[in-house]
């Protein structure tokens, strides 16, 4: 038993059960999955169907953070890829021909790929702090977003675009295959192989480890691009959920969620030590919240103090000076980086 | 940087030159030679579909009268429009016309154009200031009214029929003046009857990807739905697409209300997707352009100028939608 709540995943395993079981109180179905229209359909399905860019992204943010780094940018570049997309299928004289959806998909994704490149180019090559890096394609990447679709909302009607964000495959949402796809081709790249360490060496010190023989800007700048891989993925799966790009509002404020979501999963901001893992558990735990707070009906004005609250209540539960005060179970750690010191880097493949 | 410090010192020099020419015949520079009315007009930005359609309608509807338009793109920022509005005060033209990014902070800035004697046009949105003799009239959407006719379409749809009607309500942007108003002129006219109950009412945001999600959330949790009241256009067409996934007809199953009439909405109303609209023009160019005709007239206008606007049930959407703009 000991053993079961000293794992890294028990508090957020258990703020994630307390919060689906809350739901029950006031949707008794809430469990309930059923097949409907020829796909399956419930409150659960809901919560992954629609946490599925938030876990792409924040897969992205994690490995970017484990360098040490961090991207602002995500919001934008889902923006700028769902807007191409839509402008590409747009033009096409038979929105759905599959082959037209998937040149516009390549490109949309091949530009998100550029995207995390410079980003990568500004903090690997010229050095400039990520935060500030990021910013800047922050800010101007809506502009882009923007001048694709000209200010306006692009409406397509193209099924096979449709399948990305919106569609079903053998029953299952096709997004969530999607994000388990690269949930497992991301673990299999950092756990199998020495990737994983050699980005937790990096961002744990990243000119330790250029001495010690690490091609540490390398491995940063992979950490941007595929960073813009996932957030490129994620705006078509938006964009393609509802059948439009807003470059005004897709994908507004994720990266806040995406960073909520790593630090929620365990991983540290100040880099050196992730957990895929736990960054999926995170991004389910912010959608069963945003989904618990539609079904059991908070005020819209109440919306961000209630959310802030479960956070916070959240951090605290996974704070080990916290628990040790309220629970007095162990001494007080030192009070300098008490995460940090107490942990071991021990690494656990998630 | 160097270009706009340079095009800054180039219009300074200009402004100083006209104004030198303009001292000599003592007209006080408010009626240029040619006679044209002079409208400098800061916009917003371009921030929708609605923005830019507004923008283009008093683009045009003033090359139609024939007044001479000074136009401004603020980019959403308050700052940049202070700046416009006195850049129009140095330039005396004769009427400044904005609408206002933010509620609050105009009053110095128009107290300048006061001082100036340049009459003020508020267009589509309010200022919080006390004084209203810092502009002659406001010009813009009654967003209380337009909930209100959302209100009297279901009370008509529902006339005779005693039994519950479950209402589900997809807000606009916490706090945003459309998203209050909206709400509370819906609910003074349903409240009269206590058959008809609002069993969920949410933020979708105005946009679509929210009304999707909010709606998915909203049929699972209630089983028996109505009707779905949506703030705006695109939210409900987001609605649409949740609701088709349910299995459940949108229009048939679930009658839908929303505001905006945007051409995306139209269309679904012409599909039958949605059973009633109520437009919120964004074209008020020719209203304004016959204010600003008036005002410099010296002739009085009314303080509060309404949008002419209206509302769509199935048939007129398919007989407007073909020469819809935006």
């Amino acid at each position: 038993m000991a053993g079961v709540i000293r794992h890294r995943f028990f508090w957020p395993v258990a703020t994630l059960l307390i919060l689906l079981v809350s739901n029950l109180f006031f949707s008794p179905d809430f469990f309930a999955v059923e097949v409907r229209q020829g796909h399956l359909y419930g409150s659960l399905i809901d919560i992954v169907r629609f946490g599925a860019p938030l876990i792409l992204v924040s897969l992205g943010m994690t490995l970017v953070i484990a360098t040490g780094g961090i991207d602002l940018s995500v919001g934008s570049v889902v923006a700028i890829c769902g807007a191409l997309a839509c402008l590409r299928i747009s033009g096409l004289g038979d929105q759905n021909s599959v082959l037209g959806v998937l040149l516009a998909v390549g490109l949309a994704l091949g530009l998100a790929l550029l995207l995390g490149a410079w980003n990568g180019l500004l903090v690997a090559q010229a050095g400039i702090q990520p935060i500030i890096a990021t910013l800047i394609l922050m800010v101007a990447g809506r502009g882009l977003a923007q001048l694709i679709t000209d200010g306006q909302i692009i409406t397509i009607n193209s099924s096979p675009y449709k399948l990305i964000g919106g569609g079903y495959w053998l029953t299952v949402p096709f997004s969530i295959l999607v994000a388990l796809v690269v949930f497992g081709f991301a673990l299999l790249l950092t756990r199998r192989t020495a990737l994983g360490l050699l980005i937790e060496s990096v961002g744990g010190n990243a000119e330790a480890s250029r001495l010690a023989g690490i091609h540490s800007r390398r491995i940063i700048f992979t950490g941007y691009v595929f960073c813009g891989l996932c957030a490129g993925i994620a705006g078509l799966m938006i964009s393609s959920n509802v059948s439009s790009a807003d470059g005004n509002n897709a994908g507004l404020w994720i990266e806040l969620d995406a960073i909520l979501a790593v630090v929620i999963g365990g991983t540290s901001l100040a880099g050196g030590r992730f957990s895929l893992g736990g960054t999926v558990l995170g991004a389910l735990i912010i959608q069963t919240l945003t989904t618990t707070i539609y079904s059991i009906g908070i005020p819209p004005e109440t919306t961000l103090l209630f959310k802030a609250l479960v956070v916070t209540l959240v951090c605290l539960l996974q704070s080990r000076a916290f628990r040790a005060k309220v629970f007095h179970r162990r001494p007080m750690p030192p009070p300098a980086q008490p995460d940090r010191q107490q942990e071991p880097k021990v690494e656990v493949p998630a | 940087m160097l270009k706009k410090i340079s095009a800054v010192v180039l219009g300074g020099l200009m402004v100083t030159a006209l104004a030198a020419c303009g001292g000599e015949n003592g007209a006080g520079g408010s009626q240029p030679d040619d006679g044209k009315i002079t409208l400098g007009f800061a916009q917003v930005g371009a921030e929708s579909g609605w923005r830019t359609a507004n923008t283009k309608s008093i683009q045009d509807s003033a090359k139609a009268a024939g007044i001479d338009l000074q136009f401004s793109d603020a980019q959403q920022k308050q700052e940049n429009q202070i700046k416009a509005i006195r850049s129009y005060i140095t330039q005396k033209v004769d009427v400044i016309a904005f609408s206002p990014v933010v509620e609050s902070g105009w009053d110095t800035v128009l107290k300048e154009a006061k001082d100036a004697k340049i009459p003020v046009i508020l267009t589509d949105r309010a200022i919080d200031s006390p004084d209203t003799t810092l502009y002659k009239t406001f010009i813009g959407s009654d967003f209380v009214l337009e909930g209100k006719k959302a209100g009297e379409w279901l009370v008509g749809e529902y006339q005779g029929k005693p039994e519950p009607v479950n209402i589900v309500e997809l807000q606009g942007t916490t706090g945003s003046a459309p998203a209050n108003d909206r709400k509370s002129g819906f609910a003074d006219v349903i409240k009269a009857d206590p058959k008809f109950k609002i069993v969920a009412s949410q933020t979708g945001e105005f946009t679509r990807a929210k009304g999707k999600e909010v709606m998915d959330a909203f049929l699972k949790a209630n089983k028996d739905i109505d009707v779905l009241y949506a703030h705006n256009d695109d939210m409900g067409l987001g609605a649409i697409e949740a609701i088709e996934g349910a299995g459940l007809k949108p229009g048939v199953d679930i009658k839908i209300i929303t505001v905006d009439a945007v051409k995306d909405g139209m269309q679904a109303l012409a599909d039958g997707k949605i059973n009633y609209i109520v437009e919120c023009s964004p074209l008020l160019g020719p209203q304004l352009m016959e204010l600003v005709e008036k005002v410099v007239a010296g002739e009085s206008v009314p303080e509060r100028v309404l949008t002419e606007e209206t509302a769509f049930n199935q048939e007129q959407a398919k007989a407007a939608l073909p020469n819809r703009q935006y």
